[in-house]
């Protein structure tokens, strides 16, 4: 039955028959379709990658580890719905993979999806020694990307530590880091964006 | 566009240059590196006033030809000092919308739209002589006779409400990009919400190109009524968010620096959050 399913999303010859195709695959809910629900993150056809994405991040947790294997390193508009997506499922192994995005990435879309995701990780599955550098790290990586040349990068930046504040032990450093950004930064969205944040 | 533009510049093979060296280069023997300095002041928003001064007197430039008589270095001054922001500019800008060179001309009235002066209008609706009839392709070039949607975006940027009546009939140019700007100008001049949700119409084109152009229309007049429409547009997201940002100033204008938000500016962060 998947199987049938997963080839039509293969043999999709227009645009419209793949996102037909993918969303019959999604409905599936079968863990057989993770391979080919991330493959069409690289289509270029973002209708059938959202649904795809809605689909990965339905399953949650059971897909993480193939999204995190199988990250596209030569096509960032694949790469972005991936870190989308596991951002969404918000599982905390998916750390390292989000800090290395919103840090290094060349793409903006790709930076933004990781920032915000670093802020909504679920911490509380996390062994306490481990849960605490995670923490840390990810405390590290926004506030340095929060000083990026790149308006939407410190937007995303402000998205994620607002999240993080929601982690008494960080709300003060972030506070610290939002007043700061609040009377410097040249940009009004950012600012207001920060007024909501605080 | 004939020339590379800007982004065609990587860091790798560009010299690298310091304010001094940039503004040194405007007057090399080497025509190539005067055209990268003007590019690079610009760029970096270098506002000296000695630079203001080399770039304005680079719109006289001579030296720098193409072999259809166009004026590269002229071209280049003319958006540097759109970028800078320095109101002397504006004269030497107005003048250039005379120059024979189409590129200079829209380059120049890309410029006078950042500018926001209104001693620009009698200049910019002098270029819209002859109407829609005028406004045709030049054989065998890949424009109109004037640039058209820059210099209607400009007086539409200025407030030029003498000009509503020579705009409008562009709502029915043939091309789209045309069409655009002569309802994002409307919009701005009249405020009437019908040429809001022209642009809002348009961004269900099939064309891509058009609507990545309508975005940035909407955002430029700030139209809080496309905020959900934005939002959903088949484009990629970076275009959605510079949209949403332009909605979103426009709705803190009034309440700058003042620790409170609207609804309306929080529903545009929210749709911002949404897209990240």
């Amino acid at each position: 039955m998947t199987d049938e399913l997963i080839r039509a999303v293969a043999q999709a010859d227009t645009p419209a028959n793949m996102v037909t195709a993918v969303q019959n695959l999604a409905a599936a809910k079968d863990v057989a379709a993770i391979p080919t629900l991330i493959a069409v993150f690289g289509y270029n056809n973002p209708s059938a990658a959202t649904v795809a994405a809605a689909a990965l991040t339905e399953m949650g947790e059971i897909a993480v580890p193939q999204l995190l294997s199988q990250i596209d390193d030569y096509n960032y508009g694949a790469r972005a719905y991936s870190i989308r997506t596991l951002a969404a499922i918000a599982d905390p192994r998916a750390i390292d993979v989000l800090i290395t995005a919103a840090a290094t990435d060349f793409a903006p879309s790709v930076r933004r999806a990781a920032a915000k995701g670093l802020g909504n990780l679920h911490w509380h599955k996390l062994e306490p020694a481990d849960r605490e550098t995670a923490l840390k790290k990810a405390l590290e990586t926004l506030l340095f990307i929060s000083q990026d040349s790149e308006w939407s990068i410190r937007y995303a930046a402000v998205v994620g530590l607002q999240a993080l504040a929601k982690i008494p032990d960080l709300q003060q450093p972030i506070r610290t880091r939002l007043d700061q950004m609040l009377a410097t930064d040249d940009e009004k969205a950012i600012r207001a964006r920060v007024q909501l944040a605080i | 566009m004939n020339e590379p533009s800007a982004s065609e510049y990587s860091a790798e093979n560009a010299p690298q240059l310091t304010p001094e060296l940039a503004l040194a280069n405007l007057q090399s023997p080497d025509l190539s590196l005067r055209y990268y300095a003007a590019w690079w002041l610009g760029k970096f928003r270098v506002s000296h006033p000695d630079v203001v001064d080399a770039l304005i007197a680079a719109l006289e430039d001579e030296a720098d030809r193409t072999e259809m008589g166009g004026y590269p270095l002229r071209r280049n001054a003319a958006r540097a000092l759109g970028k800078l922001g320095d109101a002397k500019a504006i004269p030497g800008l107005i003048k250039s919308l005379e120059c024979h060179d189409f590129y200079v001309r829209e380059a120049a009235a890309q410029s006078l739209q950042k500018l926001r002066d209104k001693t620009a209008a009698p200049a910019l609706i002098k270029m819209l002589d002859g109407g829609v009839a005028q406004a045709v392709q030049v054989m065998g070039r890949p424009h109109l006779t004037q640039p058209y949607e820059a210099v209607i975006e400009a007086l539409g940027a200025i407030g030029a409400t003498e000009a509503i009546s020579l705009i409008s009939p562009f709502l029915e140019h043939e091309v789209p990009g045309v069409q655009c700007a002569a309802a994002r100008a409307m919009y701005q001049l009249t405020q009437d919400p019908v040429y809001g949700d022209r642009l809002v119409k348009t961004l269900s084109s099939s064309d891509l190109k058009l609507r990545r152009l309508v975005l940035t229309d909407l955002g430029a007049i700030g139209y809080m009524a496309a905020a959900e429409a934005i939002a959903i547009a088949q484009v990629e997201n970076s275009f959605k968010l510079i949209a949403l940002k332009g909605l979103l100033e426009h709705q803190l204008i009034p309440e700058l620096d003042v620790l409170s938000v609207s609804d309306n500016a929080i529903q545009v962060m929210n749709l911002m959050d949404s897209l990240l």
